[in-house]
């Protein structure tokens, strides 16, 4: 066991996981969090705290993992380089591991000029690869990126994301084996829509063997609203959305229902795929609707390991 | 070279409304060639300084003048017979250039009519982009030739992010993805497995997040 | 004794596009043409400079305005959209010191057509007796 987390559990012993998001607050109340780890507890393996998402400053996500650990959730702290250098992300780590937090997400990050700080300098020290490699050293070797001893143990499940739907396409399944090799042991992956894209790339994941060298969970957002639909498709860099399923969110007597519809179906087909060992519902602003998504797509009750 | 543009008008009327006589200088550098600074600037800024202060009754005596670099102390050593008269020396070079006239001449208020923006070059007319972030430890025998911490947004070693869509970087459609360009040169040259290889962290004390920088060439020092 | 404004204006225009009415500058031949207008050659409006054009104003002249050849007849092909460019940047100019931007113009015509070339010169005359005198003139 590398960190001993739930998901690590789930995982090696063969199950297929099902991870969650949850955004945190503009603000300081921490009950908005502990409300959404009580709403998705029992529902997912883990879950992901967001951190400072297409960089809104939000409370941060070590803190919303600290809040979900004492619900007894096991957190996924998501960690962005575009916000903190060298120093404070190994500072953050110890203090993760300090914590009880047992899984990390190694993220570039959202450029600033996106968010509501867009004059903010961008730090981006280190970028995601060579963050999951620090991570795996202070793991594996208990050292610093300069090479000293760390004392104690840092027993971290080591996640990253990866594009299927991002370009150049020819490269994204190298990347996928770089950060395999930089020492990853799980993905998420961007939301699916694109099926066909989606499966190309699962073939060109397995064609290299590399769906045996690291969990692949493949990420599903549940569409809400035609506007939603449209949005991501024209504003999301990286989302791919068919013109089907805009049509059929055009069309739907219940937009909602049709999302849910969708969603499902989605996952029904990406449990048949061989390689992929799990999903991430990223229900942006839609928390409530997981619990429903997650039974009706045969993923309950979500197994004791 | 130094690519850099004049302030808005309004800024530099602001910055020089107390001032009765104005040294314009220009230089034949780099702001000439991105025509920012050069003589014409000069002449074409003297216009505007003038035409405001005619229109607001408040006078002003303009001198222009064009050396052929301002950093290089012996161009700036001209300027000694005369810089006691003005009551301010407005110069079009870039921030190097601002900066060598304050040191000479750190009695005279020295103010900048450019903002300096980056290293970078012509790629069409009138067109100039950024090229070098001046990192000081060059990477680009392993990118093709293809800077991606002056050209890559979030500066990754190890792009493409997953905001990578159709050649164009998640931030503005206008900026290519230069992770899409590296990687097509590097397959033009054969040298796609520089890709796989996982570029260390970077050492950011010989860049401008050190300190300010000094190279001593020995060998040519006095 | 009548203290009417009488603008003040000088036209930059190619010597091709009036080549046959505009004979060393002696405007007094060109019918119709009105006063106030000073004629300035140049070899192609493409040729004409920012800083002449500020000069222009900056001396007291109420407005300056460019004269080139139809891009389909262009000599130098550009010609005329090079004007433009350079009298829209002069409009920026004078927008960013509170002068109206109208003061400036650029326009088109075929090659030799007087008419034209005088119905151009009364507009601008038009134009700038609403506008009044240059907040420049005489200071």
């Amino acid at each position: 066991m590398k960190s001993g987390s739930n998901l690590e559990r789930i995982l090696t012993g063969g199950h297929f996981a099902v991870t969650a998001e949850c955004g945190p607050p503009k603000g300081t109340l921490g009950e908005m969090v502990r409300r959404k780890g009580e709403l998705l507890k029992f529902y997912c393996d883990a879950l992901n705290v967001t951190d400072n998402q297409t960089a809104i400053v939000r409370m941060s996500s070590f803190s919303g993992c600290v809040l979900l650990k004492d619900l007894g959730i096991d957190p996924v702290m998501q960690m962005v380089v575009r916000d903190r250098n060298r120093i404070a992300i190994q500072s953050d780590i110890l203090g993760a591991a300090a914590l009880g937090i047992r899984n990390i997400l190694c993220l570039s990050g959202d450029h600033q000029r996106f968010g509501n700080h867009p004059q903010a300098k961008g730090v981006y020290d280190i970028d995601s690869i060579q963050l999951i490699q620090m991570v795996k050293r202070m793991r594996d070797e208990r050292k610093f990126l300069n090479g000293e001893d760390i004392s104690g143990e840092v027993p971290l499940f080591i996640g990253a994301a990866a594009n299927p739907f991002a370009d150049p396409f020819e490269f994204r399944v190298r990347r996928l084996a770089k950060k395999i090799k930089a020492g990853v042991d799980f993905i998420q992956t961007q939301a699916i829509f694109d099926m066909e894209r989606f499966l190309r790339w699962m073939a060109m994941v397995r064609d290299q063997g590399l769906d045996k060298k690291v969990y692949i969970l493949a990420g599903i957002i549940p569409i809400k609203s035609v506007g939603m639909a449209r949005y991501m498709a024209k504003n999301v860099a990286g989302i791919t959305v068919p013109k089907e399923i805009v049509t059929r969110m055009e069309q739907a007597k219940d937009a909602k229902e049709e999302g849910v519809k969708i969603a499902i179906e989605i996952i029904e087909q990406i449990k048949e795929i061989e390689g992929v060992h799990g999903v991430h519902v990223m229900a942006v602003a839609w928390e409530d609707i997981v619990p429903r998504v997650v039974k009706e797509a045969g993923l309950m009750p979500r197994p004791l390991v | 070279m130094i690519i850099a543009e004049r302030k808005p008008i309004k800024e530099i009327l602001s910055l020089t409304n107390s001032a009765r006589r104005i040294l314009i200088l220009g230089c034949k550098g780099c702001v000439t060639v991105c025509s920012a600074g050069g003589e014409r600037e000069v002449k074409i800024l003297g216009c505007i300084i003038r035409m405001y202060r005619k229109k607001n009754g408040k006078p002003v005596e303009i001198t222009e003048r064009t050396l052929v670099r301002q950093c290089d102390p012996e161009y700036l050593d001209q300027l000694f017979d005369s810089i006691d008269q003005f009551d301010a020396v407005l110069s079009m070079a870039c921030g190097v250039g601002v900066n060598f006239l304050a040191d000479k001449y750190p009695a005279t208020v020295c103010l900048p009519a450019l903002n300096t923006k980056f290293m970078g070059g012509s790629e069409a007319q009138g067109i100039w982009t950024e090229r070098c972030a001046g990192c000081g430890d060059c990477i680009l025998g392993l990118t093709g030739g293809v800077c991606p911490i002056a050209r890559c947004s979030k500066g990754l070693f190890n792009g493409p992010c997953g905001g990578s869509v159709n050649g164009k970087c998640e931030v503005n459609p206008d900026i290519p993805c230069i992770w899409q360009i590296i990687y097509d040169r590097l397959k033009l040259l054969n040298q796609l497995d520089k890709l796989d290889e996982i570029l260390p962290v970077k050492d950011w004390s010989v860049s401008s997040h050190g300190g300010p920088r000094k190279i001593v060439r020995e060998d040519l020092t006095i | 004794m009548s203290n009417v404004f009488k603008p003040e204006i000088i036209v930059f225009c190619c010597r091709y596009a009036v080549y046959n009415f505009v004979d060393d500058l002696d405007r007094s031949a060109i019918s119709g043409f009105p006063e106030g207008v000073k004629i300035e050659q140049i070899s192609c409006s493409g040729r004409v400079d920012v800083v002449r054009l500020l000069e222009a104003l900056e001396t007291g002249a109420d407005g300056v305005y460019v004269v080139g050849c139809r891009e389909e007849t262009c000599h130098n092909v550009v010609g005329s959209y090079r004007a433009k460019k350079r009298t829209d940047y002069v409009k920026k100019v004078l927008s960013q010191l509170s002068i109206e931007p109208e003061r400036v113009e650029t326009f088109v015509m075929s090659r030799g057509d007087e008419a034209k070339f005088v119905e151009m010169a009364k507009e601008m005359v038009g134009k700038l007796n609403t506008l009044g005198p240059s907040p420049l003139r005489g200071k």
